[in-house]
């Protein structure tokens, strides 16, 4: 049976092939730095499992300190040049897009699949982790079709891979740092703390009261962090859970996701949210800084307002 | 009730408003929040190892850096410019709202690094609109270039983010996943993505609206301009 542990090892291998890659590339100044990190995620990928919590989190602490304190750096970035990729895309067509949408349709298509075929009594996939085991399908057989079409060794795409990873540099890990650190929260009881506040000050009697707060408080919560995924654990831990769905019995995927897309409206609004909001108007040439998100204001705040209404409509219901 | 873990949430802000390393700033947040809540620090970093390792499917994802850096060397970014390029679309409202569904669908299927700020619309999206509005408008001044371009900044981002949670293996609908998990609640991210649905929609509404009036505000800012 494939799961999560067979993923985990085909991912810490890439990494570890990143590592590789990286510590070779004599165009980056801070090679090692760059190393260092892709191998520590490597390690985190492919015995996470048996190091135990403090040697884990040591690992964790050494990511950070490698990624915070500017300890990777940037190698000469594409091989090939601008007039070579125009050629290319010419002479290719749209058999590029291929390998690309072949990733979503196995994904999906393997979501409903994968979990039912069985071999010797065993189903091929672990039914409960089936659509991550699907999305690495995907993308595996989008990376064999991608080098047949290409005509290239897979060293190239792991070392093209691994140029991306370096011009994500530590930002790769923020999600995934920050879905931690709402553990950590859980365990601290800031979400109750945040909950004990919001039940005592807010009217939060009634069902429409609850579902009101908690995706105003994601808006207002996600503009204050930069970032929906730091508020999310905060916000559902303190509303979402124990009242929306424990109370007054609303359905928690409803609750998540539109909790999410309400999150969003608040990254929208925000210059936290550094890379969608203040890089743009650099880019762009823009006097103001905060032009971008003064266009992005009347969207956020009618779609906000929808957000509360859908939930509150269909929370209850399904 | 102790209230001290709340600490944590103003470091937080703190540490992201002055600009400080995100990274560095979760790791004493981190610290703050245990030792508020009388944990021990140590205590503090085997809970933060631990959430770290059962949270590893949200770096999942970047499994596909491979492919998407394979195809970018065979110019898969420029072969979608040539595609945008082919929709001619009359006015730089409707080129921007075109984008506006491009990205939300190509977003929808998972494909979010096929757009961008620096990589779809500072070279293509922002050009063809601010060239769309001059031949409509004439010579247009630098504040209503500047128009132009932030709405197609904005479309960027609006598509992005009200196309994505429709795809099931984004990070986020593996985050909100990974958290109901916690709370005891296991759910399909199949369930989650068609739930983004609704306001997927009418994000494109309501942004589509505003980028379909967009023509006439430029010509009444045009008109304004001229004496």
């Amino acid at each position: 049976m494939i799961g999560l542990g067979e993923v985990y090892a085909l991912a810490g291998a890439m990494f570890a092939a990143f590592a590789l890659f990286s510590v070779r590339d004599r165009s980056n100044p801070k090679r090692f730095g760059n190393g260092a990190f892709w191998a520590l995620l490597a390690v985190s990928f492919l015995f996470g499992s048996q190091l135990g919590d403090v040697v884990n989190g040591a690992l964790v602490v050494a990511l950070i300190l490698l990624g915070g304190t500017g300890a990777m750096g940037r190698g000469s970035q594409q091989r090939t040049s601008p007039e070579e990729r125009a050629r290319r895309a010419e002479q290719r067509g749209n058999a590029l897009f291929v390998p690309a949408l072949l990733i979503p349709l196995i994904a999906v298509a393997g979501t409903f699949t994968l979990g039912r075929i069985r071999l010797d009594g065993a189903p091929l996939a672990d039914p409960s982790e089936v659509t991550l085991v699907a999305l690495a399908l995907g993308i595996v057989v989008a990376l064999i079709v991608a080098l047949a079409q290409a005509k290239a060794p897979p060293q190239a795409a792991l070392d093209e891979g691994r140029r991306l990873a370096d011009m994500i540099g530590w930002a790769l890990v923020l999600p995934q740092l920050l879905a931690s650190l709402g553990a950590v929260f859980a365990l601290a009881g800031v979400g109750t703390a945040v909950g004990h506040i919001a039940t005592t000050w807010l009217p939060l009697g009634r069902p429409f009261a609850a579902v009101l707060v908690y995706c105003v408080g994601m808006a207002l919560f996600t503009m204050v962090m930069g970032n929906a995924f730091a508020a999310f654990p905060v916000m559902t831990a303190a509303i979402g859970v124990p009242l929306i769905v424990q109370r007054f019995g609303g359905d928690p995927a409803i609750m998540g996701a539109i909790g999410m897309l309400s999150g969003f409206c608040g990254t929208l609004v925000t210059p936290m949210a550094a890379n969608f909001n203040i890089v743009p108007a650099v880019l762009l040439e823009l006097p103001d800084r905060n032009a971008v998100i003064k266009v992005q204001i009347p969207t956020a705040i009618a779609l906000l307002a929808c957000n509360i209404v859908l939930m509150a409509v269909l929370v209850f219901r399904y | 009730m102790n209230l001290w873990p709340l600490l944590a949430i103003a470091v937080l802000v703190v540490g992201f408003a002055a600009g400080l390393n995100p990274l560095i700033v979760i790791l004493i947040t981190a610290l703050t929040a245990g030792v508020a809540a009388g944990i021990a620090p140590l205590q503090v970093l085997g809970a933060l190892g631990r959430a770290f390792n059962s949270t590893r499917y949200v770096s999942l994802i970047w499994l596909i850096l491979p492919v998407i850096g394979l195809l970018e060397r065979e110019g898969l970014r420029e072969r979608a410019r040539i595609l945008i390029g082919r929709m001619r679309a009359a006015s730089a409202g409707r080129i921007i709202l075109m984008y506006l569904a491009l990205r939300q669908i190509t977003a929808a299927l998972g494909l979010t690094s096929l757009g961008g700020a620096a990589q779809m619309v500072r070279p293509i999206v922002a050009p063809m609109a601010e060239g769309a509005a001059e031949s409509r408008l004439g010579a247009i001044s630098e504040g209503v270039r500047h128009v132009v371009r932030a709405y197609a900044a904005s479309a960027d981002n609006v598509g992005a983010f009200f196309g994505e949670d429709i795809f099931i293996a984004i990070s986020s609908i593996l985050l909100i996943k990974g958290f109901l998990a916690q709370s005891g609640y296991h759910i399909a991210p199949f369930r989650l993505s068609v739930w983004a649905i609704p306001t997927a929609l009418l994000a494109f509404a309501i942004h589509g609206v505003r980028l379909w009036r967009l023509d006439a505000k430029l010509r009444r800012m045009v008109c304004e301009e001229r004496p």
